[in-house]
């Protein structure tokens, strides 16, 4: 989407959590078409937090789907940033046509965010 | 009587522009960010502030200024407001230049960023128009209606630009801030005569000389 690739870094390693964590990044994804759930996705997620900027390395992470096509990941606190607290996630590995989503919080208060993905062959 | 209430609508300008910078200063936002793109976001509200003086000037409703030093000062504030526009965009730029790119093509996600680069674009188109009026011979009465219907973009474009705008200005502060710079860019277009057909006496044109 729009904006969505803003401060991307290509092939963020896969982490247990990025930084100190105490907010929760999730979301799901599914395949085009039949909806099927896809384990094993890599999905790269950055953002402005409390500790770092979008463009900063600390701030950048991936994390794998399940079995269930589900994803979460443990991140800083997202704080607004270019007027919006919002985080980046992108699907970048290949098999698919790359994806990336730019979702925007209700609250800047708010401790999770959501988004979720569907994939197109590539 | 008189310099009491010069005193008071001096300082209500004075409250107007300073309560919001200040409630700014103390967003906790400020903490994770960087001196650069504090400065450019603080270079937008003074912006926005000089967009409330500015009709307040040429119209005449602030006290104790004779009608040439106040156009001397809507002048130069426009001068200013450039300046603080060109920071607020160069400082975006540096902070996060893809941001700030999708926002200049028009491109961006955020519902607030074409109505602030419509609103630059018009600042600029004043200053220019002003610089090069004589050059360009644009009479008077071209010139002021011109500059009024450019005057309206940069109040509406400024005012819905900050409203939408999730950062370190304080709500309120800037709910107030936006309403007077609608009521002073109001007032002046009501109070102005350049609606009028017939033409304006010679040295008769205020407030839009």
């Amino acid at each position: 989407m729009s904006g969505g690739a803003n401060n991307y870094r290509k092939g963020a390693p896969i982490v247990q959590r990025i930084g100190k964590g105490g907010f929760w990044m999730s979301g799901t994804v599914r395949r085009a078409g039949d909806g099927a759930p896809l384990a094993g996705q890599r999905i790269q997620i950055w953002a402005h937090t409390v500790e770092g900027r979008e463009e900063d390395e600390r701030s950048h992470g991936a994390t794998l789907t399940d079995k269930n096509g589900a994803f979460r990941l443990e991140m800083p606190q997202i704080v607004p940033v270019f007027g919006q607290p919002h985080g980046h996630l992108a699907y970048d590995s290949g098999e698919f046509k790359t994806v990336f989503l730019r979702p925007v919080m209700r609250s800047a208060k708010d401790s999770s965010l959501e988004a979720h993905f569907v994939l197109q062959p590539a | 009587m008189r310099s009491a209430r010069t005193s008071v609508i001096w300082a209500a300008l004075a409250a107007a522009v300073c309560v919001p910078i200040a409630a700014a200063a103390a967003s906790p936002l400020l903490a994770y960010r960087d001196a650069i793109y504090i400065l450019a976001g603080f270079a937008g509200i003074v912006a926005l502030a000089l967009v409330l003086v500015q009709p307040l000037l040429i119209g005449g409703y602030l006290p104790g200024l004779s009608a040439y030093r106040r156009r001397r000062a809507h002048l130069w504030i426009g001068c200013v407001l450039v300046a603080a526009v060109a920071i607020h965009v160069a400082g975006l730029w540096i902070t996060s230049p893809p941001d700030m790119i999708d926002a200049l093509l028009f491109s961006s996600p955020t519902p607030f960023s074409p109505f602030g680069v419509v609103a630059m674009w018009a600042i600029f188109a004043v200053a220019l128009l002003a610089a090069f009026r004589r050059k360009l011979g644009l009479r008077p009465r071209t010139w002021r209606i011109a500059h009024m219907l450019l005057a309206v973009v940069i109040v509406a474009g400024s005012v819905v630009h900050s409203l939408l705008i999730e950062g370190t200005m304080e709500t309120m502060s800037k709910l107030v801030l936006c309403g007077l710079v609608l009521v002073a860019a109001t007032k002046v277009i009501a109070d102005t005569r350049i609606w009028r057909k017939r033409a304006l006496p010679r040295g008769d044109s205020l407030p839009w000389k």
